[in-house]
């Protein structure tokens, strides 16, 4: 695994992909990692950084999606290019790469990591879910992707036999483990540190508290 | 002056380099059995800091003497402190007694976590419980909230303590969209830059009270922050909150004293020591 690096990047490019907004920065000397790792991105005036996993690695860049709903996420989507930012990773334990018959599953923002984990599996079948038609117009970022809307589910669109890789909110991840309880899944959480310093990010699963920075954020039950 | 980790903020097992950036290394702090911690969601960012509510996850005191304590030894080359806690008196004297030995450098008793019950007795009966069982230095970290912060701090001098630590964090609460608490537990632990007034308070009104080394910590982000925090009497200083957004803050915050100290007019941070109280000493007579 590639060790994480703390650098100070430049953003190069900004773009909203329907509602949410796309980030790039310059790579420097940090790893991209694999589909799934994260990294920890400075918030510009905010006391903690906010984890964000890795959506695209152009040449030479690392792209995020975010959704600006919270204090530190409007503030990255304020950034301009040029503006500089302190980037932390790659962290955390991303999805196992040696599947046979991948199908990539994404819910709203969820879909963050998907693109680069497209592109990593050579271009899978993916099926993603969405609130509204602006907010699937994301889709956009993983070709092909089948893509539902709200009140249609994605658990709706997941064939039996493939190994399901997802990402998505907790009642999505819940439900794709029911029909498909090998799947690798990206939960998230809270964090305020991201390398196993404030044990603040567990989640609960089965009754059992995982520490997501250094025991996700890819889990898989089976 | 040592820089130093406060305790709960780092894990020298996932992160030993930043371990090792410090002059001593505090534990999480350990209780006699083990504990999972509170359940999600357990942190919450606010205007100007953070709120935690863990809970003291640990793995209980059998492990980390067994285990932990070994394996931290093997990892970092610096001093362990080892923080301490519990839920009476006994429980805190039984895991000082145990700690005894070359490992352990000095134990914090964590006399002032906001997310567990409190102990029935008072800060310096717990002290005095671990001082008659261990020959260790015993530091007391202390709550902020009492307002009369001196007397405690005489009474665990008095009862055998050989330094104090403060401040802890504040208890705070924060709301999400639909006015629920955002911590599961419902109030946590406040840190981050909020409490550094709070600490600079503390650390003058603890230096009126006694001579004994005082661990100063409280929402230090900047070497500014820690020269400020010598200025009213802290012998040592220690980093919490900010090494959640900087793992590289200790190395920062060094080179950063040694400026601010030159810009404040002293060659070392030592030099600052005391300056903010003899000011306030001064306008008081």
């Amino acid at each position: 695994m590639s060790k994480p690096r703390r650098e100070r990047r430049s953003v190069t490019a900004v773009e909203a992909v329907g509602p949410y907004v796309l980030i790039q920065v310059d790579r420097g000397g940090i790893d991209p990692g694999v589909p799934g790792q994260f990294f920890m991105l400075e918030a510009p005036g905010r006391v903690l950084p906010r984890p964000m996993s890795l959506c695209l690695a152009p040449r030479g860049e690392l792209a995020f999606l975010l959704d600006p709903i919270g204090l530190g996420t409007r503030a990255l989507a304020a950034l301009e290019r040029g503006d500089r930012l302190h980037v932390f990773g790659p962290l955390g334990n991303g999805f196992r790469l040696d599947v046979p018959r991948p199908l990539l599953v994404g819910g709203g923002i969820g879909i963050a990591p998907l693109p680069y984990l497209h592109q990593a599996l050579d271009r899978p079948p993916a099926v993603l879910g969405f609130r509204s038609e602006h907010h699937a117009e994301a889709a956009v970022l993983v070709p092909n992707a089948e893509v539902v809307i709200d009140p249609v589910y994605v658990t709706e669109a997941i064939p039996h036999g493939r190994d399901v890789l997802a990402c998505g909110p907790e009642p999505m991840l819940e439900a794709v483990r029911a029909i498909a309880p090998a799947a690798q899944l990206a939960w998230e959480a809270p964090m305020a540190c991201g390398y196993g310093a404030c044990y603040g990010c567990v989640v609960e699963i089965e009754g059992k508290l995982k520490r997501l920075c250094v025991e996700g954020p890819v889990l898989c039950f089976s | 002056m040592l820089l130093l980790n406060a305790s709960g903020c780092l894990d020298a097992l996932t992160a030993p380099d930043v371990a090792s950036s410090f002059d001593v290394f505090v534990t999480k702090t350990v209780t006699p059995e083990p504990r999972e911690g509170n359940p999600p969601i357990r942190i919450a960012e606010t205007d100007a800091g953070m709120l935690n509510a863990i809970g003291l996850a640990n793995p209980g005191r059998d492990f980390f003497i067994g285990q932990t304590l070994s394996r931290l030894v093997r990892t970092i080359d610096i001093p362990i402190w080892v923080s301490v806690g519990g839920f009476n008196a006994r429980d805190y004297a039984e895991t000082c007694e145990q700690l005894d030995g070359d490992a352990v450098a000095a134990i914090e008793l964590n006399l002032s976590c906001p997310n567990v019950d409190e102990a029935p007795e008072s800060a310096a009966e717990i002290v005095a419980a671990c001082r008659s069982v261990t020959a260790n230095p015993l530091y007391a970290k202390l709550s902020p909230h009492s307002w009369n912060l001196g007397e405690t701090v005489r009474a665990v001098e008095a009862a055998g303590a050989d330094g104090v630590s403060l401040v802890n964090t504040l208890r705070g609460m924060a709301l999400d969209a639909r006015l629920a608490p955002t911590l599961s537990r419902g109030a946590g632990g406040y840190s981050g830059p909020a409490l550094k007034p709070v600490a600079l308070a503390a650390v003058m009104a603890a230096r009126r009270a006694t001579q004994l080394p005082i661990v100063g910590m409280g929402g230090v982000q900047s070497g500014r922050d820690a020269l400020e925090l010598i200025a009213c009497c802290a012998t040592h200083v220690a980093l919490g909150t900010v090494l959640f957004a900087d793992p590289d803050a200790s190395a920062r915050v060094r080179a950063e004293l040694i400026d601010e100290c030159g810009r404040a007019g002293f060659e070392r941070p030592d030099d600052a020591f005391g300056v903010a109280l003899g000011i306030v000493a001064r306008m008081a007579n």
